[in-house]
């Protein structure tokens, strides 16, 4: 049996990320992980006329750097599941559309890119899949323009607000042995604690998040001193010491090996309220900065939580409260180094 | 000197209000402007905003209160003319240079800049 | 508002989470939007003076160059990218002002260029500062009613 108690997925087959690809614009170059990233732009645009083909562009450079770094063609992926924060998922459609590979659209808002892992996983580990990729993507101006203002207008951002990644982060999964192995998936359920300010998404996805690492701990026996690192995706400095609580009124300890993407991603002095989100944020950050930490024997066992708020601009305006899930995938140096 | 100095402190004193509507009850900026457009109004109802223009010059002119006691002063001055109907024809008479220069400039510096992010 | 009823589970995260949140700098957020509301007031105050001296235009009518120069800055400012950095450090004291008006029309005209002239620009141009527009003509009219029939009592 695959499904290990009642939200968990145990993988029978060995899977392995075979390789990543990350592009990032340039706030996110200049943070503390800059150095981590496979390219880098030092303008919001990319390059390209509006945001939204900055994004795209952002996505396609991050999925030929996946590409190149595991030295494959598209042609040899058998499915592309993606996704991005864009009305339709649109950037992850219209990339689908350039790479011709059979495609499967994911949308979990934030949450996707361990969706787009632990789906792609599943996939191969039930044999429909040899090679699968995966990619999100989100942009600072296009998570802006949509869901908050115009990107020139002068509106306040309270300290609880984040700031959306402009990134992309992309992988390749099969089971061709490498370094870093996919072991188990935890697949949250939508929750909603009442939340309402779309200015904090912290404090409205922290109880996902909560839920779907104490439901992963129960599922499968293990205790928060089993990972070297539980880290999760955007809760940012304000949805981070929640989850801390959340989880200590369960009798789990997360204090000493808890970090946030969306804090590792930006140094404080960067002008970016709580910390960083998007579905890029989680992505770029496991994809360059944690991989690289494994691959130098610093990190053997991770859980990976990306947490997203599953609402738009008219639910808001609606005055409906903010649903929220978090998926959590588990990585591992494989045994003797997967080679 | 001190009609610089009261139009800062009006003009500052307009703006914490604003302030304090969107940090402790929340307002979305819209919410305010749209509030302080129909204070402005009501408060040129009773006669009262002209007193604060008197007062505090451009300290009271240029927060959006006072587009809201310019629509009322148009109507009302066309009123005075044509009746009722002086109303509909007068709302807009006095703040069409705000109106129309908001419009225009807004539309030149679209066609001409890119979004900076 | 039925629908919007939080459940006691909700009602009690509400509460729980209270003291891990940061509450808002009142003050320095009221301090600043201060400083800057009242800055930009006294520059319009200069403006007004200057149409006064130079062009003779009574205190009166000085009103409506003032505000149109104000406008003009303000887009200027937006298209540069400078405004939404103001406008996050002044808050209201950007916002409440007049240039906050032009802010929010030609930020809005400037997002959706991508879209073109006509169903980017022009329809979106009164996206977030049309709500001003509708509240102050319905106000006005409503108001300049009532006025009116009291005068005519009267």
């Amino acid at each position: 049996m695959k499904l290990t108690g009642k939200q968990t997925w145990t993988y029978s087959k060995p899977l392995y990320i075979n390789a990543t690809g990350t592009a990032v614009g340039p706030e996110e170059a200049a943070g503390p992980l800059g150095e981590t990233y496979d390219i880098t732009f030092g303008d919001l645009h990319c390059g390209q006329e509006n945001w939204e083909l900055a994004e795209r562009h952002l996505m396609e450079q991050a999925i030929d750097a996946c590409m190149k770094n595991a030295g494959k063609t598209p042609d040899e992926m058998d499915l592309f599941l993606s996704g991005d924060l864009i009305n339709q998922t649109i950037i992850a459609n219209y990339t689908a559309r350039k790479n011709q590979i059979p495609y499967l659209g994911m949308f979990g808002a934030c949450s996707t890119s361990m969706e787009t892992l632990a789906l792609a996983s599943a996939l191969i580990d039930g044999d429909f899949a040899n090679t699968v990729l995966t990619a999100v993507s989100s942009h600072n101006a296009t998570a802006e323009r949509q869901f908050r203002y115009p990107t020139e207008y002068g509106g306040q951002k309270p300290d609880t607000a984040t700031y959306t990644v402009t990134g992309a982060g992309a992988s390749i999964i099969s089971s061709k042995p490498s370094p870093y192995q996919i072991k188990m998936a935890t697949i949250g359920r939508v929750l909603d604690l009442g939340i309402t300010d779309p200015f904090d998404m912290g404090s409205a996805m922290a109880p996902a998040a909560a839920d779907t690492i104490a439901t992963h701990f129960e599922d499968t026996g293990r205790s928060p001193s089993d990972y070297d690192l539980i880290v999760t995706g955007d809760l940012s400095a304000v949805g981070s010491p929640i989850l801390l609580e959340l989880l200590r009124e369960k009798n789990y300890d997360l204090s000493s090996n808890h970090q946030d993407c969306g804090l590792l991603v930006y140094r404080p002095d960067q002008p970016v309220f709580a910390g960083g989100s998007g579905c890029a944020c989680s992505a770029v950050v496991t994809y360059g900065h944690l991989l690289k930490e494994m691959k130098e024997g610093k990190l053997k066992r991770i859980f990976v939580i990306a947490t997203g708020a599953l609402m738009n601009p008219m639910m808001v305006q609606q005055k409906e409260t903010i649903p929220t899930i978090a998926h959590g995938v588990v990585i591992e140096v494989a045994d003797g180094g997967g080679v | 000197m001190v009609e610089y100095f009261i139009a800062f402190v009006v003009g500052g004193l307009i703006c914490v209000v604003g302030q304090l509507l969107m940090d402790i009850f929340k307002l979305t900026p819209a919410h305010v402007t749209s509030s302080f457009v129909v204070a402005g109004a009501a408060l040129d109802g009773f006669g009262l905003y002209d007193k604060l223009i008197q007062f505090a010059g451009a300290g009271a002119t240029v927060p959006i209160t006072s587009f809201g006691h310019s629509l009322l002063h148009g109507a009302m001055a066309e009123a005075e003319e044509h009746g009722f109907i002086g109303i509909a024809m007068g709302i807009f008479q006095l703040t069409s240079a705000g109106i129309s220069s908001a419009i225009l400039f807004g539309f030149i510096v679209a066609v001409l800049f890119k979004p900076k992010g | 508002m039925g629908k919007n009823e939080l459940s006691p589970e909700q009602q009690a995260y509400k509460e729980k989470i209270k003291p891990l949140q940061p509450t808002p700098p009142y003050f320095v957020n009221c301090l600043k939007a201060f400083l800057i509301g009242g800055l930009i007031c006294a520059i319009g105050q200069g403006i007004t003076n200057f149409y006064i001296t130079f062009f003779n235009f009574t205190e009166k009518t000085a009103g409506n160059p003032t505000v149109a120069t104000l406008i003009l800055v303000a887009s200027l400012l937006t298209g540069i990218g400078v405004y939404d950095k103001l406008g996050q450090f002044a808050g209201a004291g950007s916002i409440v002002p007049v240039t906050g008006f032009a802010n929010a029309v030609t930020s809005a005209a400037l997002e959706h260029k991508s879209e073109g002239l006509v169903l980017g620009v022009a329809t979106n141009l009164f996206k977030l500062a049309g709500a001003v527009i509708v509240f102050g003509a319905v106000a006005a009219y409503i108001i300049g009613m009532i006025r009116y029939l009291f005068q005519m009592v009267l």
